[in-house]
């Protein structure tokens, strides 16, 4: 029985679940001093002095590093979101004349442990001069704001649009309009593992160990060495266990850098394990923007045109993910549905928070959550159902590849789907029509129920490459070499599944190596769900060269044709005569230099190859949620929640809907409970974990998950699309649309906070 | 996120506690249960030169309610008013006052005495405490003073605690017979601190009509709201009744605003959880007189 | 920097340390025992990753000094399995039913679990759920927790009988 399409146990589990995985924090070195970080106090403000005198007289501190001991400081490069213009505000890894959010990095510590450093920390005495913080993305932009960097006048750091098909003229032909504002707001990842990093510096060697980067360990490797100087090869990052990623998790931060520096400074091992309200203000944050959104319809709720202005809130500098929420808000705006005529405004804007970057579906959530509700306000206007307006505009199988227009930063061909059909199944099994019943009967007896839909495509499989080596090792065991990275989500279990059956093994003897750069030459990590999808194709391609060459060095050794031998269980077997077999191992020992080099082959079973595409999966799906709420405290309680989505091909189904399980929940979080908050003066309230609320396990419904692989994707030899984001996607849609119609108002921002709720029924009162 | 330096006394009585209570004065704090006070210290907000760990003080941990009053020492774990069938039968209320505290591993640390002293407003203990018309017993090397719950939480976080004070003792008398009680309160969180909580207590004479009536709030500090008491004894128990003593109980009632909730949400979700409140708590005590309560 | 003598049993295995009295539980069982088992994830008690269990209740070893533990029984994750080949029930169940992904949540989430089962052998999935709220997960959406809580304690009790 194949391994792919089987919910096999994962590989990872068990060292996790004996407590004995070793994370950043469990890594000890010989002779290993602790770094803290000072962060700046004020959310914009010039830096007067630093006098760390008094912390340098502490006992067991090494030191105190500032930008001032750092020369020729670059900023922090993109790596991905790239428009023009942003580079004018990329952050270089310490403050050097400016601070420009609370938390910045203004000056580093390094003491024999962590207490000693924190209590170093207080006495550095750092002199500001307040410049008055902006904190809202449309003040910032107004004339007269202050500014952020002297390269952006307007705090504008980038601005393009989407222009598809006549959107003026389609306006015209309307028979009603509906403009409306939205907001979304500013919460992230926050995964349970705070950030960390353990950085040696081999002074005689001259040879750098990182232990810590993940996510994006080849990329970090590379930004490293063009920022220190330091040749690749003198660099060595070795990715541990890692405790959720999310998407912040992992990018170049300012931190990667200066750990290492510190290290190389002080000449001794430096352990950084941020703490969690460090976390709160110095890892990306994300979702914050405002839609200003126009749609014009027919009477029979068709979508002519959609016109929107997005303002995409980055915080206080460009970071290594550019300006990937925007754009994708910007291409995902429409959705499953068809809208030929679409105009899109972006504005990137500079405010004195934390910088951005993305979080688990990055724009979709947040274009969805308006998409969504923009169109339950058309179905209320027209009096038409909901579910009747998506129907009539779901792009059909017929259309399918479907070319969304030109994006001047995303690739928009839907590539294969049946978005009515899922559509209509998701909708039976959630039973939608009784359930209209059930709000209805509820509401005469006084309750709130509602029941919203959250439509959606989701991106995945982002190129433009990937690389994986398989080899055969002495013992005949297949080791697959990725250039992925593992962020918790277990992928060295689907990619094992993947390699198995092309081999032929059993899973137990496929050992999978990732974010390890001495190991792994090359590698684009693990984002944009497109692990399974790149790294997975590449580790078909690498098995199908080792394939080749496990027959080739069999053939000669049991002089059978290759096309008369298979692999099978661990060896090659002459087709029809299974006594006739040579196992991996056997092969391995005919592969080594001496023995094969004798017959005229290369040495080793060791193959490489690179899956290369720029052409993504977009896997697609429906959320509905059924809610109640109290009128009287604006709580909301989820009674019934339904996610589907078509990822093409399952290679794990228990991975998939455990992916699918923890993006649900996460959505439910951003939906309900989660957000940073800051005051007028730029100071983050949201700090901790009373204050930045993630849900538990009695916010988190049990939910209805459905995967199916009805529509595999033309893209990659697997025919898979990436399952990461799916469940987060439509959960503030949905959500937001359930909650307004349990109460009839009309939802326009997140969070649900009872506090919102409430005002929403009581403006809604007041109006009639 | 690692607390600043401080001297470590472990007393093991309550005069030894006292007596350096007195010592150090106000750069001592005592360490009760620690689930408040240890995040303050590790977030560095609170950085006491001494520490006096009453954990090892096993004479201020204990449950007796031998004669008509409960006597709860102060490091009683929370998870013990939980648990106590003699809590659950005559003290209703605190029981499930207490099972909204945070969460089970906080609650088996986490102590009467040191929720009590730490005064936060929105915190489960006080509001129920101030309803049932408990008292506190706080000792000093010399003194020994007994203070209403009503005059004991000041404001946030403030007590009638002085420096050289312990709270060691919480007294809670006894109920009226077949007296129905209820705690509500709405968080955004399971386990986190209310946005807003009520507590009452109710008995109906053989007419049915109230005979006795208690309501308290969360606030900038639990509050008893007489006036709606006083509406209401004498009555017989309807929803327009209940809807008027909560409005009246929330009129004028001090609240703050933070990143989770208005002063104004808080006030009149305070409104909603105090009629449910006497609701439910009216039904429970109509339910004891008729013997059907279980 | 004045030092305490603390004495424990840790997983049955006795140990003693000097510690300065501010030293967090945590750090010293991940620092000064090598148990890094037991995560640290916020250091105020919400998250609950460095839940252990402290004379066989779980408490939150962020929230108390290292001195406090003077004496104590305690329990970590490491000192689950029987054995280094076998799983507790708990663990295989999590395993087999997907009760994790990154694993940094997991083992306080295995302890809690633990002591639910030894107080409620046959808990509702609501009496699940209340206990399982004092420990944060951000990967799994918590439903296959649930479930696996509910399996293990079938297989528990099946040992018993």
């Amino acid at each position: 029985m194949p391994y792919i399409g089987s919910s096999v146990k994962r590989k990872e589990d068990v060292r996790l679940l004996r407590g004995i995985g070793k994370y950043v924090g469990d890594i000890h070195r010989a002779g290993m001093v602790h770094a803290a970080i000072l962060r700046s106090t004020h959310a914009h403000a010039r830096l007067v002095k630093i006098d760390a005198a008094a912390a340098l007289k502490l006992p067991g501190v090494l030191g105190v590093l500032t930008a001032a001991d750092m020369p020729g400081l670059k900023t922090i490069p993109m790596r991905t979101g790239v428009i023009p213009g942003l580079e004018r505000s990329q952050q270089t890894p310490i403050a050097t004349t400016k601070v420009r959010y609370v938390g910045e990095p203004v000056a580093v510590v390094v003491a024999e442990n962590r207490y000693l450093a924190e209590d170093a920390l207080e006495w550095i005495d750092v002199e500001y001069a307040a410049q008055g913080a902006v904190i809202d993305a449309s003040e910032s932009m107004k004339p007269g704001a202050p500014r952020l960097h002297d390269a952006t006048p307007n705090n504008v750091a980038a601005n393009f649009q989407v222009d598809v098909g006549d959107v003026d003229e389609a306006f015209r032909d309307a028979d009603l309009i509906i403009e409306e504002e939205f907001s979304t707001q500013r919460h992230s990842a926050v995964p349970l593992e705070n950030r960390g990093l353990v950085a040696e510096w081999d002074e005689g060697r001259g040879l750098l160990t990182m232990w810590g980067p993940t996510k994006m360990t080849h990329t970090n490797w590379r930004i490293l060495s063009e920022l220190t100087g330091l040749p690749q090869s003198c660099i060595h990052f070795i990715e541990p266990e890692v405790g959720g990623g999310f998407g912040a998790r992992g990018e170049f931060y300012p931190e990667d850098f200066l750990i290492p520096f510190a290290a190389m400074h002080f000449r001794k091992p430096i352990c950084w394990i941020e703490d969690r309200s460090e976390n709160l203000k110095a890892m990306n944050q994300s979702r914050q923007q405002e839609h200003r959104v126009k749609i014009g319809v027919k009477k029979d709720g068709t979508i002519l045109a959609m016109d929107a202005e997005i303002l995409f809130d980055m915080g206080s500098y460009t970071r290594t993910h550019g300006g990937v929420p925007a754009i994708a808000a910007s291409a995902m705006l429409r959705g499953p549905f068809r809208v030929k005529n679409y105009r899109c405004n972006v504005f990137c804007v500079l405010t004195n928070k934390t910088p951005v970057g993305t979080y688990r579906s990055p724009g979709r959530y947040e274009a969805n959550f308006v998409r969504e509700r923009l169109l339950d306000m058309v179905a209320h206007r027209l009096k038409l159902d909901p579910a009747d307006v998506r129907r009539r505009n779901l792009i059909r199988h017929e259309e399918m590849p479907c070319d969304l227009g030109k994006h001047p930063f995303h690739s928009m061909v839907y590539d294969t789907g049946d978005f009515p059909g899922q559509f209509e199944r998701a909708l039976e099994r959630f039973g939608y029509e009784d359930l209209k019943a059930t709000c209805a009967a509820a509401k005469l007896e006084g309750r709130a129920v509602g029941v919203g839909i959250g439509c959606f495509v989701e991106t995945s499989g982002i190129g433009p490459w990937e690389y994986a080596r398989v080899e055969v090792d002495n013992a005949g065991q297949v080791v697959l070499y990725s250039g992925c990275n593992s962020v918790g989500q277990g992928i060295a279990t689907a990619l094992s599944q993947i390699v198995a059956d092309e081999l032929q093994v059993a899973i137990e003897n496929v050992r999978v190596v990732h974010g390890d750069t001495a190991k792994v030459p090359y590698g684009n990590g693990s984002n944009a769900s497109r692990s399974t999808v790149m790294a997975g194709s590449a580790a078909v391609g690498a098995s199908r060269k080792v394939k080749d060459k496990l027959l080739r060095l069999a053939a000669a050794n049991l002089e059978i044709d290759t096309a008369d031998l298979i692999l099978r269980d661990g060896r090659v077997v002459a087709r029809g005569a299974p006594e006739r077999a040579v196992s991996f191992k056997d092969l391995a020992r005919l592969a080594l230099p001496g023995a094969a080099l004798k017959n005229g082959m290369t040495p080793g079973i060791s193959e490489e190859d690179f899956f290369a595409t720029d052409k993504r999966p977009f896997p697609y799906g429906v959320h509905i949620a059924e809610v109640e709420v109290d009128k009287e405290t604006g709580k909301i309680k989820i009674l019934d929640y339904l996610v589907t989505e078509d990822i093409g091909r399952k290679i794990n189904p228990m991975i998939i809907e455990g992916q699918m399980a923890g993006g649900l929940a996460q959505g439910i979080g951003g939906a309900l409970l989660e957000e940073f908050v800051y005051d007028e003066d730029g100071q983050p309230l949201s700090t901790n974990f009373m204050d930045y609320l993630l849900p538990t396990a009695m916010e988190i419904p049990k939910a209805q998950l459905i995967s199916t692989e009805d529509f595999p994707s033309p893209h990659n030899p697997l025919g898979v699309k990436g399952a990461g984001e799916g469940g987060i996607t439509a959960a503030g849609a949905a959500l937001a649309n359930a909650v307004s119609n349990a109460l009839g108002v009309e939802v326009k921002k997140l969070p649900l906070k009872p506090d919102y709720v409430l005002q929403l029924i009581k403006d809604c009162q007041a109006a009639g | 996120m690692k607390p600043a330096k401080f001297d470590y006394h472990d007393p093991t009585s309550i005069d030894e506690a006292l007596g350096l209570m007195s010592q150090f004065g106000d750069q001592a704090r005592p360490l009760a249960g620690g689930q408040s006070l240890v995040p303050l210290m590790n977030f560095r907000l609170i950085r006491p030169a001494h520490l006096i760990d009453l954990n090892g003080v096993d004479e201020l941990s204990y449950l007796s309610a031998e004669d008509a009053v409960l006597r709860i020492g102060a490091t009683t774990r929370q998870r013990q008013l939980e648990r106590s069938a003699e809590i659950a039968r005559r003290w209703p209320l605190l029981r499930d006052a207490a099972a909204f505290i945070g969460h089970i591993q906080i609650r088996n640390r986490g102590t009467v005495g040191g929720s009590l002293a730490h005064a936060f407003p929105s915190a489960e203990l006080p509001v129920a405490m101030v309803t049932l018309g408990a008292s506190m017993l706080l000792r000093a090397k010399t003194t020994r003073r007994s203070v209403r719950a009503e005059d004991f939480f000041l404001s946030t976080m403030t007590t009638a605690l002085q420096p050289e004070e312990l709270l060691t003792e919480i007294s809670v008398p006894e109920l009226p017979a077949n007296t129905g009680w209820s705690y509500q309160e709405v968080s955004r969180r399971y386990g986190d601190f209310a946005l807003a909580g009520s507590a009452s207590l109710l008995a109906v004479d053989g007419k049915g009509d109230i005979r006795y009536a208690r309501l308290a709030l969360t606030g900038v500090t639990p509050i008893r709201a007489r006036k709606a008491e006083e509406s209401l004894v004498g009555e017989r128990p309807s929803e327009a009744l209940f809807c008027d003593a909560a409005q009246r109980a929330t009129e004028n009632l001090e609240q703050d605003s933070d990143i989770h909730a208005s002063a104004e949400y808080r006030r009149a979700a305070c409104a909603a959880l105090a009629r449910r409140a006497l609701t439910q708590a009216a039904q429970r005590a109509s339910d004891s007189m008729k013997g059907t309560l279980r | 920097m004045s030092t305490r003598q603390v004495c424990l049993t840790i997983n049955g295995r006795e140990y003693t340390g000097a510690v300065e009295p501010r030293k967090l539980l945590t750090d010293f069982l991940r620092d000064d025992l090598g148990l890094t088992g037991t995560h640290v994830g916020c250091e105020q008690g919400v998250c609950g990753a460095c839940t252990v269990l402290l004379n066989g209740e779980p408490v939150r070893s962020c929230l108390l000094f290292a001195v406090q533990a003077n004496g104590a029984e305690l329990k970590t994750v490491e000192g689950m399995a029987p054995n280094a080949t076998e799983l507790h029930p708990l663990q295989e169940k999590f395993w087999e039913l997907h009760g994790l992904q990154c694993g940094f949540c997991t083992p306080g989430i295995l302890l809690t679990a633990e002591a639910l089962l030894k107080e409620i052998p046959h808990p509702s999935e609501e009496q699940i759920r209340e206990w399982l709220s004092g420990n944060l997960c951000r990967c799994t959406g918590y439903q296959n927790i649930v479930t696996a809580i509910h399996e293990a304690a079938k297989t528990l009790s099946e040992r018993r009988t």
